[in-house]
C-alpha cells in the first residue's frame, strides 16, 4: 500500500529527509518517532503529495510519487494543525471536504462523520468555539470523510486531554481494522505503539531503525528510542 | 469524482465568501478605509486649483486600488490559520480551482467596496457617477477582474513570507498601473460626457490586459504554491 525506495527532500542546502526506505501493506500501522527536526513531518508530506521528493521513489496506494488528484483522492491527512476554517461550523468544514472529494451524499455523510465522533450536537458550532478535542475530531472527520485507503497522521494526539487521547485511539483502531493503511507521527511512544505494527525512528533525515510489531518490546522501547536518538547509535 | 476545476473554485469562492461575510473584517476594514481616503483626499483638494470631474476619476481608482489590497491581503492569510491551506492542497483538485475561487471570492470582494465607495465620490466631488451607472459599472467589473487576479497570485507569494503585508503592494502595485491607467481614463471621459467612441479604446486595452492577466496568473499559479 506504501513504498518508499531512497526518498530524499532537501530544502535548499538542507537535506531534511535522506534516503528512507520501507513499505507497508494494507492495514498496516506505521508509528513514527523521532525528535523535533529529524524529518517526519516532511516524509510524511511527501507520501501526502505535498510534497515532491528530491530524490528516490515511491507509491501510495499504487500511485507513484509525487502522484497528482488521484494519489490525492486516496489520502487522509491529518496534521497537528487542524486545517480547519474557524469561521465555519464542524458541519460546513467536514460538508466542504467532502464535495472536494466528490463524495456522493457531502451533507448526509458529513451528518454520519459528527455521529461518529459524537460531535453531533455541536455541528452548527463554528470550529472556533470547539474545544481542541473536539477540533481535533471534527479534523479527522474531516480527513476520513472519503473512506481513504491511506491516513497520514502527524502528531494528531498533540494538545489531547486524557479522554481525547483514548477517543482519538479507538478512532484509529476502528481504521486499521477495516484495511486502511496508517502512517502515524507521534512523540508518544505509548499511544503510537498501541497501535503499531511496525515503529520506525527518524533521526537528521534518516530512518535509523524500523522494526515489525512481533519484534516490538513496549517495555524497552522508549530505552531503545533514547539510544538511538540521544547516542545515535 | 472529483469536481471540475469550476466547480471546484466555486466551492472554495462560497467558503471564502462565507468566512467574510461571518467576520466582515476585511470588508469593514476596506469600505472604512475607502471612505476615509475620499474624505482625505476632498479636504486636501483645492477646487479652485483643479476641477472635481478631473479630480474624481483619479481618486476613485486610487482608492479601489489600495482598499482592494486590504481584501487581497486577507485572502490567503485564512488559509494561513491552522495550516487550512493543506486541506486544500490535499484534496483531488486542480491547483487551478484554488487561485479561480479565491479570486472569485475577491471580485465580489472588491465589487462590494466599490458599491459603497462611487457614491460616495460623487457624494463628495459632485461628479455624475450614478447617472452613468451602467457604463461604470463595466469598467469597474473590468478593471476589478484585472487588479484581483493579479492581486490574488501574490496574495499566494507573499503569504508565506514575514514581510506578507508590506510585500502584498510592493509586488502587486506595478502590475496594478495597466489597469488603473485605462480603467481611470475611461471613467474621466464617462463622467465628462465625451462620445462613447472615446471610451472604447480604453475598455479594449482593459479587457486585453484582463486577458494576459487571467491566463498567465492562473498558469503560475501552481508554482507559487509547491514547496
Amino acid at each position: 500500500m506504501i513504498t518508499a525506495q531512497g526518498l530524499s527532500r532537501r530544502f535548499g542546502g538542507r537535506t531534511a529527509v535522506h534516503d528512507v526506505t520501507f513499505s507497508l501493506a494494507a492495514g498496516d500501522v506505521l508509528a513514527l518517532f523521532g525528535p523535533n527536526g529529524a524529518g517526519k513531518t516532511t516524509l510524511l508530506r511527501m507520501l501526502a503529495g505535498l510534497l515532491k521528493p528530491s530524490e528516490g521513489t515511491g507509491s501510495v496506494a499504487g500511485i507513484a510519487l509525487p502522484g497528482g488528484a488521484e494519489l490525492r483522492a486516496a489520502i487522509g491527512y491529518i496534521s497537528h494543525a487542524s486545517m480547519l476554517y474557524g469561521a465555519l461550523s464542524a458541519r460546513e468544514n467536514i460538508e466542504l471536504a467532502a464535495r472536494l472529494f466528490g463524495v456522493r451524499d457531502p451533507r448526509g455523510i458529513s451528518t454520519r462523520a459528527l455521529e461518529r465522533m459524537e460531535l453531533h450536537h455541536r455541528a452548527d458550532t463554528p470550529v472556533r468555539l470547539l474545544s481542541r478535542g473536539m477540533q481535533q475530531r471534527v479534523s479527522i472527520a474531516r480527513a476520513t470523510v472519503h473512506a481513504p485507503r491511506v491516513v497520514l497522521l502527524d502528531e494528531p494526539f498533540t494538545g489531547l486531554d486524557d479522554s481525547g487521547s483514548a477517543a482519538l485511539g479507538a478512532h484509529l483502531a476502528m481504521l486499521r481494522a477495516t484495511g486502511t493503511t496508517l502512517v502515524l507521527v507521534t512523540h508518544s511512544i505509548a499511544e503510537g505503539l498501541a497501535l503499531a505494527t511496525h515503529a520506525a525512528i527518524m533521526r537528521e533525515g534518516a530512518l535509523v531503525r524500523l522494526e515489525k510489531g512481533e519484534t516490538i518490546d513496549p517495555a524497552t522501547y522508549l530505552t531503545v528510542y533514547r539510544e538511538h536518538v540521544t547516542h545515535g547509535a | 469524482m472529483a469536481p471540475s476545476t469550476l466547480s471546484a473554485a466555486f466551492l472554495i469562492a462560497r467558503k471564502d465568501l462565507a468566512i467574510e461575510f461571518r467576520t466582515r473584517t476585511a470588508f469593514f476594514s476596506a469600505a472604512v478605509f475607502a471612505l476615509l481616503g475620499i474624505v482625505i483626499f476632498y479636504f486636501a483638494w483645492d477646487p479652485t486649483a483643479v476641477a472635481s470631474i478631473d479630480l474624481a476619476p483619479g481618486v476613485l481608482w486610487a482608492i479601489f486600488t489600495f482598499s482592494g489590497l486590504l481584501g487581497l491581503q486577507r485572502s490567503f492569510g485564512i488559509e494561513q490559520a491552522d495550516r487550512a491551506i493543506d486541506s486544500l492542497l490535499g484534496a483531488p483538485i486542480s491547483r487551478e480551482s484554488i487561485y479561480l475561487g479565491k479570486a472569485m471570492a475577491n471580485l465580489v470582494f472588491v465589487a462590494a467596496v466599490q458599491v459603497i465607495a462611487i457614491p460616495a465620490v460623487q457624494l463628495f466631488y459632485g461628479v455624475p457617477l450614478l447617472e452613468n451607472a451602467a457604463p461604470l459599472a463595466l469598467i469597474a467589473l473590468l478593471a476589478a477582474i484585472g487588479l484581483v487576479a493579479v492581486g490574488t497570485l501574490f496574495s499566494a507569494m507573499a503569504v508565506n513570507t514575514k514581510l506578507a503585508e508590506m510585500l502584498l503592494p510592493v509586488l502587486s502595485l506595478p502590475f496594478f498601473v495597466p489597469v488603473v491607467i485605462p480603467a481611470a481614463q475611461a471613467t474621466a471621459r464617462l463622467i465628462a460626457g465625451r462620445p462613447g467612441s472615446e471610451i472604447v479604446g480604453w475598455l479594449k486595452l482593459l479587457v486585453a490586459f484582463d486577458i494576459v492577466f487571467v491566463a498567465a496568473c492562473t498558469l503560475a499559479f501552481p508554482f507559487t504554491i509547491e514547496e
